[in-house]
């Protein structure tokens, strides 16, 4: 009764061995990125030309082990790096050739060399201190992490989240006056994740029960909450801003041991408490997304959400939860920014960092993991545009507060990388 | 091993060449039903036809969403919440201070955006309406723009990068090129619409191309743009005034200005003549011809259009063109009209983003959209007033503005609010 | 275990799906559901899946009444479901598919995989099924996810399977393989429910039939009633589904394939290589089974596909390369397979979609302007001369039957000036006197000396239209042969046999 067909191998794309055969699929992307960004770097430093030497520092005054500072050739430094990315390009090009997977470090490795080499350059006769430009870039990306898990979650289960600005908002706003009023920040915390479930709600009753266009619903939620939080702080916070605006605040705490460990310590490890929650956020969801049966229901109702009504898994049901977690997650990264950044809220604070935390969800594959590395790369971006205009650099500070847009633009044109929505995301989900 | 397929019904074919059941379920079944409805009552009919109307639904919509910004209001009021202390042993300080702040705030809004009956002269009085005007022009060209793409089945979420390209574009001209009055004009308005061309036909080509969601390009692009024009703005060799330090151009030459349409003592321009026009063009080009029957088919159903031989990406790539043309006729507007001090990067004044409202409202229809501007342009003219003259933050017209366009994209939601039928399902 | 329908009602609003239908089903037997489409079988199984609920009427499991207000209570009562379309998420592997609303986990929630994977592979085993647990479903061909899903409903313990329409994408060879499981799941005392509209499939497994027209039973059959009889009775009337036509007055091969290859965006080659020719005034009819390739062929014809190698010529002219709408203008009318997603526009009106592929020129465009006057007399002569029963030209296409929707693809593709008709599956979900209709209009433009291709995977539709038959096979040409060669043979060219091979 058995069929060569049904022994099909499966690591066999087409599944069928004498069945339609497969012609080449190879895609030599990665070499093209690799080798234009090389050119480009090194077409900079060829016309811009620095001279004098770049100092890395490693270490901050409050560390007990005192790294020394490393101090470079700008140019020389520079143009090592750009002879290693063409190294790098050429292997790339080598492996496309020979038909076979670039590996994941390459690129990596990539990154790491160009970007020393670019810093060297860009800050030459200065000095560059490493730990404030990463430990800035992890606090500018906390509320876009905590916003992509958001996303992540919202697009994973089959609806879009545009509203992942309007949650941040609404986060910094209930954070801000329930923090006030309590007098405590958890609270202000707890209040601030309400407010981004209530809004992920909202969503869900517009976009699940009543089937509007989640793109429409996710793009007036933002003006909506934008005018809200706008009319009660220039009516009611900003008069009484002693009582109403004026929350605790969630300083940074040293993790004891982690703390001192050298480089690594001062930037991960001297954090505030919400920074910490979102170590165990970006894990949680991760391990709940993958491992478990409410990440496997939540993403069989993103793909197939009829299969998995079929099994009887409650479509609606499921996507109302996981919009409420959703929601909560990037409530909390809304705190960030009335809690920890600075102990008021002000009008449009968030300054559209959810429309950047749906670039990461996009940019990192709607993939926890890789969404939280390209929040991150998009906040060390804008930190490095303020580090390097702090110690005059002649890249265009413009143009490196465009670059997490101009990536993503390209990530969804399919330049870098295929990506790969849910199935099912952006459509309703009507019975029968 | 006899193993013919389907029926074995040897020469003679007698079996049902049987369709599958390719539609399962409710379609199946209410694919049968083909006939025109019975004929009813003429005056139930009538009836029904205004309860179920989305006319019906969109006044409700106003309604409500104008009820709940006078809920905001009424929280929020210093003396409507001191009068709450003791509603109960004084109501009627509670119900008067609660009158005023209504009374108070929507009249403001009317004097502000229809007929002020306080001004001192005619001129004056009717001020108010014109200013509306002025504010629904470019709410009514964007909104067409966004509306456009919305019949060809996408989003131009784009439009705040749009209008910020093409008012430095139409800023460049009016400030840089000398040419005689109509001309420059018209030069500066068309590098405006070319710039918004440009910036939203980004978002069609990659689309077209490699399949990319315009939503996610168009609301990147907005952000890429208003940096571009930041860096434009920063640099005395592109548009930053000489000698200046701040982000802000020359104003316009005068004769790249719109002209005003009623004198100087009113700011209406000829920008809400161009609105008008865009108007009657859309209109033509949606409902009469060959081009609009095209988008209007690819976004109905893409995949019918590709197979009748239309080119659906080269439409997407028009359809964006296009509204981005429109959307940049905005920016032109704003900044060769009613903003011409110079090009800054608040010159989109938030009008990008209420032209998806707008469209919304007036649900891509021409003639709906129109409609739609002019109330929003009401809701901005009468908000300044309102700030101004009752202390009320201007914000309370974008919440209720959303919610305006949150309750028309859900009919049942406002259905089962009044009680109402439900539309007879498709 | 004993399922029993007790006068179940199903409406959707003035409609009625289901009415009054009662039926019994005992452990241990087969028992067929036939029926036309759209007589109400999917919709009788969804009441009973409690994907819908029954306005009147009950389902009886085992002399107790059940009250199902989802799939899951009626997984919980015993019930399983192969589906027509696999309700399998292709990115999961078939242990998580089979384990996906039935998971065995273990610290917080955290799901035991391996128990799954042992799970499929003892399934496996006692069918002899040969499914990897860890293969990703997207890439298993279609006969195997079917697998999975039988595999999904048995680890569920489910004591009434239902088959809807499970045949449909499968080759001959398989469906012989679904009924011996079927049979070995019927001695294992399972209860089954098969639903289909193929009679060869209702006499060789059914041990009874129930015959269901326009939402109600029409009557029971014993699996040894003729062909002629269970089809009479699915109708309601006699049927004669022979197509009058003459002899094929033949001119030159206007139509000559070449070396034609198609290669879909995933990189597989769907059409290998294939060569034929159609002559003016004759029929080419493309048998095969599902998914072998027939649909990349018709839309390579049109200009659809995009990798497409080798040369498709007509009246001389080569055709590969071109736009769609160049194609169009060289006179190829299309019936897409698939009329609501590829041959109309559902929220146009009856007159718009009879232009929707003439809005460059000429009678319905003038300078870029529609001629709505022009457009609205040819709607109307349109509609009468084929018989579209609608309330008139301004009727959303969408909410006509699928009959008349067909009739309107029809009258647009006919209406033209063609030079070669290409027609897919041209019946497929339409009532018995539309598809009378096409088949007989199909025959009027062959004799009016225009080369035709029809594309069907219903055997009687091929052998009742074609002067010459086509049967593809993974892609490739298996044979041409004459009309009247013998349905064993074609048969077994579906399964990728040659003609000349050893036929019993």
């Amino acid at each position: 009764m058995s069929t060569p067909h049904a022994a099909a191998p499966t690591d066999d794309r087409a599944g069928r061995p004498d069945g339609p055969h497969v012609m080449t699929t190879a895609s030599p992307k990665v070499a093209i990125i690799l080798g234009v960004v090389t050119l480009l770097l090194a077409a900079v430093v060829a016309f811009g030309s620095q001279t004098g030497d770049t100092t890395f520092r490693l270490s901050t005054r409050r560390d007990l082990a005192q790294l020394p500072d490393v101090t470079v050739p700008a140019n020389a430094t520079a143009w090592v790096a750009i002879v290693l990315m063409a190294l790098a390009t050429a292997e790339a090009v080598r492996r496309y050739l020979a038909r076979t997977k670039v590996p994941l470090w390459l690129p990596a490795a990539y990154g790491v060399v160009a970007m020393i080499g670019f810093l060297a350059w860009a800050a030459a006769g200065a000095t560059l201190p490493v730990i404030g430009l990463l430990a800035g870039a992890l606090a500018l990306a906390v509320p876009l992490v905590f916003g992509a898990l958001g996303g992540v979650l919202g697009e994973r289960v089959g609806v879009v989240n545009i509203a992942i600005d309007g949650q941040l908002l609404a986060g910094a706003f209930a954070a801000a006056l329930v923090g006030s009023l309590l007098g405590s920040a958890w609270a202000g915390l707890i209040g601030a994740m309400l407010a981004g479930a209530l809004v992920g709600l909202v969503l869900g009753v517009f976009a699940i029960s009543y089937f509007v266009d989640q793109v429409i619903v996710g793009v007036v939620l933002n003006v909506l909450i934008i005018g809200l939080t706008s009319f009660m702080f220039s009516q009611v916070l900003a008069p009484n801003a002693a009582t109403l605006n004026s929350p605790p605040r969630l300083g940074p705490v040293s993790v004891p041991l982690l703390g001192e460990i050298p480089v690594i310590g001062p930037i991960l490890f001297r954090q505030s408490v919400v920074v910490y929650l979102l170590y165990v956020a970006v894990a949680v969801v991760t391990w709940s997304l993958y491992r478990t049966r409410w990440g496997l229901r939540v993403r069989a109702v993103g793909e197939h959400p009829q299969a998995a009504d079929t099994v009887g898994i409650n479509v609606l049901r499921t996507r109302y939860r996981t919009l409420l977690i959703a929601g909560a997650t990037a409530g909390a990264g809304g705190a960030f920014y009335t809690l920890v950044s600075v102990s008021q809220f002000n009008r449009e604070m968030t300054g559209g960092a959810g429309y950047i935390a749906l670039a990461a969800v996009i940019f990192g594959k709607w993939d926890p993991i890789r969404a939280t590395l390209a929040a991150l790369l998009f906040g060390f971006a804008s930190n490095l545009q303020g580090v390097l205009s702090v110690i005059g650099s002649p890249v265009p500070s413009e143009f490196m507060l465009m670059l997490p847009y101009v990536v993503t633009v390209f990530a969804v044109a399919g330049l870098v990388g295929r990506s790969r929505p849910p199935a099912a995301v952006g459509t309703p989900y009507r019975k029968g | 091993m006899s193993r013919p397929e389907d029926q074995p019904t040897g020469a003679g074919s007698q079996g049902i060449p049987g369709p599958t059941d390719r539609t399962a379920g409710t379609s199946t079944a209410t694919g049968q039903a083909a006939t025109p409805p019975p004929s009813e009552d003429r005056w139930r009919e009538a009836v029904r036809a205004i309860t179920t109307g989305n006319g019906l639904v969109a006044l409700l919509s106003v309604l409500l969403a104008v009820a709940i910004g006078s809920l905001l209001i009424l929280v929020t009021d210093d003396a409507v919440r001191e009068t709450s202390g003791y509603v109960f042993s004084r109501p009627g300080d509670f119900f008067s201070a609660a009158g005023q702040a209504i009374s108070g705030a929507y009249g403001s809004l009317f004097r502000g955006s229809i007929y002020n009956s306080r001004g001192a002269d005619f001129a004056s009085q009717i001020r108010p309406l014109t200013e509306t005007l002025k504010f629904a022009g470019p709410l009514i060209m964007a909104g067409l723009g966004v509306g456009l793409t919305f019949r060809a089945g996408m989003f131009n979420i784009g439009g705040r990068g749009q209008m910020l390209l093409a008012g430095a574009a139409a800023g460049w001209v009016g400030i840089n090129v000398d040419l005689p009055f109509p001309l420059h004009l018209a030069a500066a308005v068309l590098a405006g619409m070319v710039a918004g061309a440009f910036w939203a036909g980004i978002a069609g080509v990659l689309k077209a191309r490699t399949g990319a969601h315009e939503v996610i390009v168009t609301i990147m692009l907005n952000y890429v743009g208003f940096y571009l024009v930041f860096y434009a703005l920063s640099r005395q060799s592109l548009l930053q005034a000489p000698g200046s330090i701040n982000p802000k151009s020359l104003p316009m030459q005068d004769s790249a200005i719109l002209p005003d349409l009623l004198g100087d003592r009113f700011n209406l321009h000829l920008g809400f003549v161009l609105a008008l026009v865009a108007v009657a063009v859309v209109w033509w080009v949606l409902n009469r011809s060959a081009l609009g029957f095209r988008f209007r088919a690819v976004g109905a159903n893409p995949h019918a259009a590709r197979t009748a031989g239309i080119d659906v990406g080269r439409t997407y790539v028009l359809a964006m063109l296009i509204s981005g043309a429109l959307v940049g006729l905005a920016g032109a507007n704003q900044i060769l009209g009613t903003a011409t001090s110079g090009v800054t990067v608040d010159l989109d004044a938030g009008i990008g983003f209420d032209a998806i409202t707008v469209a919304l409202l007036g649900r891509s229809h021409p003639l709906g959209i129109l409609g739609a501007g002019l109330l929003f342009g009401a809701f901005k003219a009468g908000g300044f007033s309102m700030q101004a003259s009752e202390g009320i933050p201007v914000d309370i017209v974008l919440v209720i503005q959303s919610l305006i366009v949150l309750f028309i994209a859900a009919p049942p939601l406002v259905r089962a609010m009044f009680r109402l039928p439900a539309q007879e399902a498709k | 275990m004993q399922l029993a329908l007790r006068e179940v009602t199903k409406r959707f609003g003035s409609l009625v799906a289901n009415d009054r239908i009662s039926l019994t089903v005992e452990g241990g037997e087969i028992h067929c559901l036939l029926g036309e489409n759209g007589a109400g079988k999917s919709t009788l199984m969804n009441v009973l899946y409690g994907l819908y609920r029954a306005d009147e009427g009950q389902i009886v499991l085992d002399g107790e009444v059940q009250s199902f207000t989802g799939p899951g209570d009626a997984i919980a009562a015993g019930i399983g479901m192969v589906h027509q379309h696999f309700m399998l998420v292709p990115v999961f592997t078939v242990a998580e598919n089979v384990m996906l609303g039935n998971e065995e986990t273990g610290f917080a929630g955290s799901l035991d995989l391996e128990a799954a994977r042992e799970r499929v592979r003892e399934i496996s085993a006692r069918f002899g099924f040969h499914v990897d647990p860890d293969a990703v479903v997207g890439d298993l061909p279609v006969g195997v996810q079917q697998r999975v899903e039988i595999i999904k409903v048995l680890s569920r313990d489910a004591k009434v399977l239902v088959f809807d329409e499970p045949t449909a994408v499968l080759t001959p060879q398989e469906t012989d393989e679904l009924m011996e499981i079927m049979r070995e799941l019927r001695r294992s005392g399972a209860a089954i429910v098969f639903i289909t509209h193929k009679l060869r499939e209702v006499r060789e497994v059914a041990d009874r039939i129930t015959v269901i027209r326009r939402g109600q039973v029409v009557g029971e059959a014993e699996p040894s009633a003729s062909n002629a009889e269970l089809a009479a009775m699915m109708v309601g009337r006699p049927v004669e589904l022979t197509v009058s036509k003459k002899e094929p007055e033949l001119g030159a091969a206007s139509l000559v394939v070449e070396g034609l290859t198609v290669v879909d965006p995933a990189g597989l080659v769907q059409v290998d290589d294939i060569s034929f020719e159609v002559r003016d005034g004759e029929i080419l009819a493309v048998a095969g089974v599902q998914g072998n390739g027939q649909t990349e062929l018709t839309e390579a014809l049109l200009g659809l596909q995009h990798h497409v190698l080798g040369s498709i010529r007509l009246d001389g002219r080569e055709l590969v390369g071109r736009k769609v709408r160049d194609v169009l203008d060289a006179g190829v009318g299309f019936v897409p397979e698939d009329r609501q997603v590829d041959g109309l526009v559902g929220s146009f009106t009856i007159a718009e979609n009879l232009m929707l592929d003439r809005s460059f020129g000429a009678p319905f465009v003038r300078a870029g302007s529609l001629q709505l006057s022009a457009l609205q007399e040819f709607a109307e002569e349109k509609l009468a001369q084929y018989d579209v029963r609608a309330p008139g030209i301004t009727t959303p296409a969408g909410n006509l039957s699928g009959g008349n929707q067909q009739k309107v693809v029809v009258a647009r593709e006919l209406s033209r000036e063609l030079r070669l008709l290409v027609a897919a599956q041209p019946t497929r979900g339409v009532d018995v006197g539309s598809i009378e209709f096409i088949h007989s209009q199909i025959v009027a433009t062959r004799d009016a000396g225009v080369p035709v291709i029809v594309v069907s995977t219903e055997l009687d539709e091929v052998v009742a239209l074609a002067d010459r038959i086509m049967v593809l096979y993974r892609g490739r040409v298996v044979g041409i042969v004459p009309a009247d060669t013998p349905r064993q043979v074609l048969g077994l060219m579906m399964t990728g046999e040659p003609p000349t091979g050893d036929v019993a």
